[in-house]
């Protein structure tokens, strides 16, 4: 009688283990989304809005004159009131293929010396890829000391190979003090 | 009374019952642990429910009355969390702790010291939860969902919360745990897989889903936490991080989780409906069938949740088409539930009420979920009262018209007693007519436009929303219902036969009523599973 029961205990144990292990599993799989998540984003191309933060190497090339792409810049803060942030123009007509710059203008209000970093994002989403800057004020931190005001220039090529059925893509930055913490 | 729980508890804890708060606190069997799932959750959905009266009555006339915004988004929160995890889920574990062992004859769950602790947590948890109620800058009011940024621009409450959910997920883990384990090594000989009853199908299937995604989202709010005091950037776009890819995950959780509270539904609505159209239930095995495929569709379509933050077209079509296909198994087992009824007997006792009018509501929920599925109409739906109808026909009338069908269909065998089944159909007609004047004019106000989690509106608004909040506190006062015609059975019910429901089928009413406190100490012989497992 008791040996089949301590039998049964034991597998009981063995089965209830196992499952604990599954839900380990599960639980690291839910931080391997993390990884996943960008790794779906570079295949499709979509939103990798990551390659944005970086210099390409792309040289201007001849440019394609035959077409205009219209460029519009949108400058973001996600807190109000402690800093100026926009862009000098609006929007530009860009030939594909040529050197472009376009300014933005931030000024430091928050009474204090601070660092800020701006995220760039890009729509629609899949041009990411057809986007190249050489030169950015969103690729590193920018220093700013008290009351600061700075024209910013970010310089790009649209490439010539964006699909023929875009003729509008509109440049985001938000930007983030970095002394403020996500969570005030 | 004291000394004598003490004398009985040295000698002979297995054969009786231990006396006084021993018996609850250190408690390893299922039906005392059941009872404790189950007042536990009766009392959240109280608790729940004062919420979303006070969400009502805010919302009763345009302009603010009763409670500042702050309060009011607190409230659509704590709501939504104290009815997931305090209310559906403990109840749908109450019942599995109750019914499986019975329904597949063992003698009590597999590991009852872990099934002690999965309860216990659970207190804990929502002390922890409810807390946050009375601390500096309120709860959370961020929406259950928790997207951040606006989720970590909470005050104390943030922390708090996190740690409830862990522990609300340790406890759901654990009782998944022993629920596949009881299912898997616990049968009675010949009582194989194909033969349990559809109750304990279906929450074996949920276990799995348990196990399976409820630590997705200890790891989701796990990142959470880093992001908001460890300086990491999970889903902080200033450091590179990205918001939406939280939206991914919690969602690779949260459609799961929907299908958690359901599917238990379905089994209870299976065992129902066959006892009183005195029929075996049509096409068994394609239920079981059906439902795994249920749980397996839940993994793919979650992006359907968050439609409008962007995504390409091919995964747009893909959302698209995963969600319509869900239609299909859920479409067999309304039909199997429908020819089950056709030409059978029917009488109409109070389960049965409550699962013909979930077999209807249900639907309703399900059609407006195919509505919702769409991507361009849902792009005019998100976030709107319509999708509030939406979630709430599929859990109100769905899912917790099966539980309230569930307690009235087993609480004869519970406690040995019939209820006063009079009283128990008041209650089933107000709460069905209540349930429709309280969510059906939300289907209005969303396609007009009003948006949810908004403590005012235009006031073009006003008459449905004086019609719903109506029908909310008539749903919600004539609840009170139901304690009482328990409380009046377990005290003066009228004794109960072994076979409560003459047409009823099932392991568990081979034991007399009320249910012993160990169920199956022998195994039921071949002949009595054979009996038990006519369907």
């Amino acid at each position: 009688m008791s040996e089949p029961r301590e039998e049964l205990r034991r597998a009981n144990a063995r089965l209830g283990a196992r499952l604990g292990l599954m839900t380990l599993g599960s639980f690291a799989f839910g931080f391997a989304l993390v990884p996943l998540y960008d790794v779906f984003c570079t295949i499709t191309g979509f939103g990798n809005q990551k390659a944005l933060a970086q210099a390409s190497a792309v040289v201007p090339e001849v440019e394609d004159d035959s077409r205009t792409v219209t460029v519009e810049f949108v400058a973001e803060l996600p807190t109000v009131g402690n800093w100026v942030f926009r862009p000098v123009q609006g929007s530009m007509q860009v030939h594909p293929g040529k050197l472009y710059q376009a300014d933005f203008i931030a000024k430091n209000l928050t009474g204090h010396d601070t660092v800020a970093q701006a995220v760039p994002s890009i729509a629609p989403g899949n041009v990411a890829g057809y986007f190249h800057k050489t030169e950015c004020f969103c690729f590193t931190p920018q220093k700013f000391s008290k009351d600061e005001e700075r024209v910013m220039p970010v310089r790009f090529i649209v490439d010539r190979a964006l699909p023929k059925h875009l003729d509008r893509i509109t440049l985001a930055y938000t930007f983030y003090d970095q002394s403020i913490g996500t969570g005030s | 009374m004291a000394t004598h729980a003490h004398t009985d508890a040295v000698h002979d804890d297995h054969d009786h019952k231990p006396h006084g708060w021993r018996r609850w606190v250190f408690s390893t069997n299922h039906k005392d642990i059941g009872t404790m799932y189950l007042v536990f959750a009766c009392t959240m959905f109280f608790v729940g429910g004062t919420m979303a009266l006070i969400i009502r009555a805010e919302l009763f006339e345009p302009g603010l009355q009763f409670v500042d915004p702050q309060f009011f988004n607190s409230m659509t929160a704590m709501h939504a969390l104290v009815m997931i995890f305090g209310a559906i889920m403990p109840a749908w574990v109450g019942l599995a702790n109750w019914l499986i062992p019975m329904q597949i004859g063992a003698p009590d769950m597999a590991l009852p010291r872990l099934n002690n602790l999965s309860f216990w947590i659970l207190p804990f948890a929502f002390m922890l939860l409810l807390g946050t109620l009375f601390v500096p800058g309120g709860a959370p009011a961020g929406g259950w969902t928790m997207y951040p940024p606006l989720a970590l621009q909470a005050g104390d409450s943030f922390p708090m919360m996190i740690f409830a959910i862990h522990l609300m997920g340790a406890s759901s883990i654990l009782g998944a745990i022993n629920v596949v384990v009881t299912v898997m090594n616990m049968r009675a000989p010949g009582m194989n897989l194909l033969k349990m009853p559809l109750f304990v199908w279906t929450w074996l299937i949920t276990a799995y889903l348990l196990v399976a995604v409820m630590p997705v989202l200890a790891g989701a709010v796990t990142m959470l936490l880093t992001d908001h005091y460890f300086g990491t950037s999970f889903f902080a776009a200033s450091g590179g991080g990205d918001p939406v890819m939280f939206q991914h995950i919690f969602w690779f959780f949260g459609h799961p989780e929907v299908y958690i509270m359901i599917l238990p539904a379905f089994g209870v609505v299976s065992e129902i409906i066959p006892t009183f159209s005195r029929k075996p239930l049509f096409g068994y095995e394609s239920m079981v069938y059906a439902t795994a495929a249920i749980g397996f569709l839940s993994f793919i379509v979650w992006a359907h949740h968050m439609f409008t933050v962007g995504m390409p077209l091919a995964g747009q079509l893909f959302f698209m088409l995963a969600t319509m296909l869900i239609s299909v198994p859920t479409g067999v087992k309304i039909f199997n539930w429908c020819a089950t009824m056709t030409r059978g007997s029917l009488t109409f006792e109070p389960p049965m009420l409550f699962a013909l009018a979930f077999l209807f509501l249900f639907t309703i929920g399900g059609f407006s979920g195919l509505m919702l599925a769409i991507v361009p109409a849902d792009f005019q739906y998100q976030d709107s009262y319509f999708v509030v109808a939406h979630f709430h026909y599929v859990l109100v009338p769905g899912s917790l018209f099966a539980i309230v069908g569930a307690v009235y269909y087993w609480l004869p065998k519970w406690v040995g007693r019939m209820y006063d089944q009079k009283l128990a159909k008041v209650h089933f007609w107000l709460s069905a007519i209540f349930v429709n004047v309280l969510f059906f004019p939300q289907h209005f106000l969303g396609l007009a436009g009003m948006p949810r989690r908004i403590p005012d509106y235009a006031t073009q608004f006003a008459d449905w929303n004086m019609v719903s909040s109506i029908g909310a506190f008539g749903f919600g006062f004539s609840q009170l219902l139901l304690p009482y015609i328990i409380i009046k059975c377990v005290k003066s019910g009228a004794p109960a036969p072994a076979r409560a429901w003459d047409s009823a089928h099932g392991l568990e009413w081979e034991l007399p009523s009320p249910a012993p406190f160990h169920s199956w100490e022998t195994p039921p012989s071949a002949a009595v599973i054979a009996r038990g497992a006519e369907h």
